[in-house]
């Protein structure tokens, strides 16, 4: 096939050299060098912001590197763009899905096809393919109406179709109960074994470990090892991506639960958007000193949950929701605030934090009206105490190390990571005695990740009761006195986190707890 | 011609510059695009349409200039709202008012001079037919334009690749751009193909509904033609039956001036505008409906990651 | 070469500042080619567009009292669109702000008195903002589209007044022209100068300054900017995005309204079909070109009311068509858009190309 003649044996199936990738004056990848080769699953890890979604994007053609040379089976190439990656045989499955809601699965699927394949004929062997695979879906449903893991099995079944030569999966078990997880984990060793080469994202250590035959470690952009997962244990792994030791959250025995706080008793709410998530019949209650945490998949309501609680939608007359020992369902969101509630959503970005502002205006914007400063921060008619505000900023900078270009900085331009810390330090600052937080390090870096639930710890420990809302299920042992999960808009029981294992939590995510399932299809 | 005839002859008149305007604008809605400068399109096509076909004596000429007119105003906004990533409903309201105030520079010189009628189709004894000979077989050429482009865009828009590739790039910019759709271009031709309707538009208006030029001969019709974008929740085939209802409606209004009821005129051609109004309103109610079919990205600008 | 636009961490606030600016030259620059392009001296032409309306008392004047309207729309929509709010129908508020207004001289001109005047400034802007609340209503009960509604309520508007002059408002001793019965006494704004300038920009002026410091240092401002660029943070805040709507419609439309009452019962002094040559579009273009910001929009509505005049004074000294005003007046838009993406995008030249084409793949 080829006759420049290699002394090296065998040809990797890609390899780059050197590749550097700047934007702007900020270098995402430097100089990296990576081979993959055929039959196996080649890990690439790295935390947040290390620069591996980049360099999968430049292998994928989605992103032209600045610098440095990709070679496809021993020969230099460019990929131009996805259509001529996949064209080599080269699939992605992204960690933000690139599907369309209103589109059906074989419209989806069609997209990312060659344009002479007939629907009808691709709906047959999306059905067929999708069977052998393990990865059952209805080519005609709408993917709005499909949870996340099937969503999840349309890409794969997308990149399938190619049949890639190279499978890149960006953090595909991100949003997967441990059971599809291992579902997936199947497929995977299935492809291998038909000579399928598969690059792996993750942060998750264990499951690397588990299926991984090499791993690369990416830290800020650079390449700081190659290293053989199966003889390496998770710690070493976590030091070679952080960098350092990594933090060890300090969560001290729970021997203080007092009253309830925050309690929520046969709440209903219908769903108000075509594609949303009802709500049916919650009931939990925390304790002071306690910290509830809700596990589930993305998309089975937590978004809605922590709207009525923080009183951003929901029905005002009914009387389902108690905090503070007061009926609050007709309270406003910052009337809520008043009674010693503090809410951190699961957007940063256009819901927590204005990007356009500055963050002393940020603080503004949840606390406008909490009257826990010392002076009002709204004189009315005098204006916005300015001075204040500057103190607050200077205050939650310092306690919740938040790094910025300049002290009053607009919020766009913080880091993921230091956006998340002055959004929670914004609410612990003002110690609430209830706080409600929704993903609370999602996609933030460990060190941040480490500050951010060390700080919920110590709220709690102080006589706060907290709701944490998370997808992470490190996060929530982390973190949890207790436990109780959603799916499809009902929440389990709570359940002392002591008496329960991911397994038990992924059947419970996978909804054995709901108290119908009629309208599961798969 | 009997009375049931010429009153339907005037409704269809009335209507293909609404449907034609309308149908173009669905088709960059259905791109995620949301241009506001219809109005503005429409009065250039008007202007360009009648001075050429004035100046050459060609009412083909006339159409030709017309889309031309309408296609460049377009362009201008695709400039702004996808290369420099502009504010869609300033820019689509900076389409108009600089639509309205060149049409006027340019027609300054047209005013009151006479105009050339695009003349209509006549087959020899299938026109004469009695009932629906000149129903059918005697419209003038931009009446079938108007349905087949309609027909086209229905049946485009649902079973061709075109079509999907269009509502694909509407619906999410950012998972067309990452299975690698150039959202962008497609959204140019979309626009640009809004304005080239938006133009044939103009030309009907100035080359066969009153074949002269007066200024701001638009009146309101491009905006008329956005309500039916919504109203039609983006369906092709509800897109031409509201616009035969709001033709209808206008014709209503002039012949019940004709008749002379004792209404004031001025109540009855405010009609359109009112029903437009309250169209609006009765489709809101209807609300599943117009979610599933909006556009998710509609009127949000597209920047690539590079 | 290629030319990619890159976003920057902060909006830039030199670019805030100078974007105007460019806006404005590359106006100028266009309108002298235009000039050129139909055979007209350029530089005088341009020179007697902007210049010359500023070497006069009178035409100064004359200036002033086109700004006034302008400048008391153009803040209201300033503060409307900073809050994502579209309110186009400024120039049917307006329209009917008038028609409340002539009320109290066409139903009751006995009555004469300071008060009076009161009335009528109060009633132009009640007339004002109850139309605006027409929209208003729509889009918060219905969830109907604020941009459609309220343009189409502007044809009705202008119809409404025709019929009102040609009709039961007509001055039953006019000879039949289309006009009311011409205001008197206090039933005109207080007026000075030559005879012109009136009490009405002055109005404009105060509350140009008000809605500024409300912009800048009062918890409104700081819900209007929220709202506008963030409604789920605007939720998050507590701030009510239908209460924002209602309180935009009727800022703005009782500003429109007021301004309407203020060009009847100033400059012209009675109802007749056309009394605003398209202020409440032309104030759309103030509210940009002021930057949204209400000081801005001061002195956009001093340069587009310059506009105004420089557009008459070349269609009498040169013959050029008065629709040029127009054709400056979306040109101007047009650039300050453009420019405006310069704010928080740079343009960055990338001379590395990346290598297009699959032909090396295969």
């Amino acid at each position: 096939m080829q006759n420049n003649s290699n002394n090296r044996l065998p040809t990797p199936l890609l390899r780059v050299t050197k590749l550097t990738k700047k934007f702007g004056d900020f270098v995402a990848n430097d100089s990296l060098d990576l081979s993959i080769e055929a039959g196996k699953v080649h890990a690439l890890l790295g935390e947040n912001g290390a620069g591996k979604s980049t360099l999968v994007k430049m292998m994928y053609g989605a992103l032209q590197p600045t610098s440095g040379v990709i070679e496809w089976q021993g020969q230099r190439v460019t990929v131009a763009n996805p259509a001529h990656a996949r064209d080599l045989g080269i699939g992605m499955v992204f960690q933000h899905f690139s599907l369309f809601e209103a589109l059906t699965v074989v419209e989806n699927i069609s997209l990312a096809l060659p344009p002479q394949l007939r629907q009808a004929d691709l709906s047959q062997r999306i059905a067929s393919l999708s069977n052998d695979y393990g990865l059952p879906l209805n080519p005609e449903a709408l993917v709005a109406d499909l949870s996340v893991g099937e969503r999840q099995r349309i890409e794969i079944v997308r990149c399938l179709l190619q049949q890639p030569k190279l499978l890149i999966m960006d953090e595909p078990t991100a949003v997967l109960t441990p059971q599809e997880a291992q579902a997936l984990f199947s497929t995977l060793r299935r492809l291998v074994a038909e000579g399928c080469a598969v690059l792996y994202i993750s942060h998750r250590l264990e499951e690397v470990r588990q299926i991984c035959h090499d791993a690369t470690i990416l830290r800020h952009g650079q390449l700081v090892a190659e290293v053989d997962p199966q003889v390496e244990t998770a710690a070493t792994l976590a030091q070679l991506m952080v960098g350092s030791s990594v933090h060890q959250v300090n969560r001290p025995a729970n021997n203080a639960v007092g009253p309830v706080l925050l309690q929520l008793k046969h709440l209903n709410q219908p769903s108000n958007t075509p594609f949303g998530v009802a709500l049916v019949d919650i009931n939990l209650s925390v304790k002071t000193g306690e910290i509830l945490a809700i596990a589930g998949v993305a998309g089975n309501g937590q978004g809605e949950l922590f709207g009525v609680i923080s009183g951003e939608e929901g029905d005002r007359s009914s009387r389902s929701m108690v905090l503070m020992n007061q009926v609050c369902n007709q309270l406003t969101i910052n009337q809520r605030r008043q009674l010693g509630a503090a809410f951190v959503p699961e957007e940063r970005m256009g819901h927590g934090a204005v990007e356009h502002l500055s963050l002393t205006d940020n603080i503004l914007l949840s606390r406008h009206a909490c009257n826990d400063t010392p002076n009002p921060l709204n004189r009315g008619l005098m204006g916005i105490d300015r001075a204040q505000l500057a103190t607050l900023n200077a205050t939650i900078g310092r306690d919740y190390d938040v790094r910025k270009g300049r002290e009053d900085a607009q919020a766009g331009s913080l880091s993921g990571g230091n956006l998340q810390k002055f959004v929670v330090g914004r609410e612990l600052n003002r110690k609430p005695k209830v706080l409600v937080i929704n993903q609370p390090t999602w996609g933030v870096d460990a060190g941040a990740a480490a500050l951010i639930r060390q700080a919920v710890i110590d709220l709690s420990r102080q006589g706060s009761a907290i709701l944490v809302i998370s997808q992470d299920l490190d996060e929530i042992f982390e973190l949890a006195d207790t436990i109780a999960v959603i799916s499809r808009g009902q929440l389990s029981a709570g359940y002392a986190a002591a008496q329960l294992s991911r397994e038990d939590i992924g059947l419970m995510m996978a909804g054995s707890h709901e108290q119908n399932n009629a309208g599961s299809g798969t | 011609m009997s009375a049931y005839e010429a009153i339907i002859l005037t409704i269809i008149t009335a209507s293909t510059p609404l449907l034609l305007a309308a149908i173009g604008e669905l088709v960059v809605e259905r791109s995620g695009v949301l241009n506001l400068g219809i109005e503005g399109m429409m009065v250039m096509g008007a202007v360009c349409g009648f001075a050429a076909a004035h100046v050459s004596g060609s009412a083909w000429l006339g159409v030709i200039a017309a889309v031309m007119g309408g296609v460049a105003m377009s362009l201008l906004f695709a400039l702004l709202t996808q290369t420099l990533i502009t504010n869609q409903v300033a820019t689509g309201l900076a389409i108009t008012l600089l639509g309205l105030g060149l049409s006027g520079l340019i027609g300054s010189d047209f005013v009151g001079l006479p105009g050339v009628k695009l003349s209509n189709v006549s087959i020899p004894w299938l026109t004469e037919l009695p009932y629906v000979g000149r129903l059918v077989f005697g419209q003038d050429p931009l009446v079938y334009v108007s349905i087949v482009l309609t027909a086209g865009v229905a049946y485009g828009l649902k079973y061709t690749r075109w079509g999907l590739i269009i509502r694909a790039v509407g619906q999410s910019h950012s998972s067309a751009h990452a299975l690698g759709y150039r959202v962008i271009a497609v959204r140019y031709a979309c626009i640009a193909f809004g304005g080239a309707t938006s133009g044939l538009a103009g030309a009907y208006l100035s080359l066969v509904y009153t074949p002269q030029w007066i200024e701001n001969m638009t009146a309101g019709r491009g905006w008329i033609a956005l309500a039916l974008g919504v109203f039609s929740t983006w369906l092709p085939g509800r897109l031409a039956a509201g616009a035969y209802l709001f033709g209808g409606v206008w014709i209503l209004g002039l012949y019940a001036q004709a008749m002379g009821l004792g209404i004031p005129s001025q109540l009855l051609s405010s009609l359109p505008y009112v029903a437009t109004i309250l169209a609006l309103v009765v489709i809101s109610t209807n609300r599943r409906l117009s979610v599933i079919n909006t556009p998710a990205s509609l009127g949000q600008g597209f920047v690539p990651d590079r | 070469m290629q030319i990619v636009l890159e976003k920057r961490s902060q909006a830039s606030s030199w670019m805030n500042v100078m974007s105007p600016v460019l806006a404005v030259s590359l106006t100028v620059i266009m309108g002298g080619l235009i000039f050129a392009a139909i055979g007209k001296p350029p530089l005088t032409a341009l020179y007697l567009y902007f210049i010359d309306p500023l070497t006069s008392w009178w035409s100064i004047e004359e200036v002033l009292v086109k700004a006034g309207p302008l400048v008391l729309i153009g803040v209201g929509l300033a503060v409307c669109f900073k809050a994502n709010v579209w309110n186009i129908g400024a120039e049917g508020q307006l329209t009917v702000g008038a028609l409340m207004g002539a009320m109290v001289p066409i139903l009751f001109g006995d009555w004469q008195g300071p008060w009076a005047l009161v009335a009528m400034l109060l009633l132009g802007a009640v007339g004002g903002a109850m139309f605006a609340f027409i929209p208003a209503w729509l889009k918060t009960r219905f969830g109907v589209n604020e941009i459609l509604t309220s343009l189409m309520l502007v044809y009705i508007a202008q119809l409404l007044l025709d019929w009102m002059v040609r009709g039961p408002w007509k001055d039953p001793h006019g000879f039949n022209f289309p006009k009311s019965v011409a205001f008197e006494g206090w039933h005109l704004l207080p007026m000075w100068g030559d005879g012109r300038m009136h009490l009405g920009l002055v109005i404009a002026l105060v509350i140009a300054l008000v809605l500024y410091w409300v912009m800048r240092n009062n918890l409104k401002g700081f819900e209007i900017r929220v709202v506008g660029s963030a409604p789920r943070a605007g939720a998050f805040a507590g701030f009510s995005q239908t209460k924002m709507v209602w309180f935009c419609f009727a800022l703005s439309g009782a500003l429109a309204g007021l301004a309407g009452l203020i060009e009847v019962a100033g400059p012209i002094g009675q109802l007749q079909p056309h009394i605003s040559p398209n202020y409440g579009f032309t104030a759309i273009i103030v509210a940009f070109l002021g930057r949204l910001n209400p000081l801005g929009v001061v002195f956009a509505g001093l340069l587009l009311a310059v506009s105004y005049i420089g557009g008459e004074g070349v269609q009498i000294e040169l013959g050029i068509s008065d629709k040029t005003t127009q054709v400056f007046q979306g040109m101007l838009l047009f650039f300050i858009l453009m420019c405006d993406t310069l704010i928080l995008y740079r343009i960055r030249y990338l001379s590395a190309k990346p290598v297009t084409g699959s032909g090396d793949a295969s």
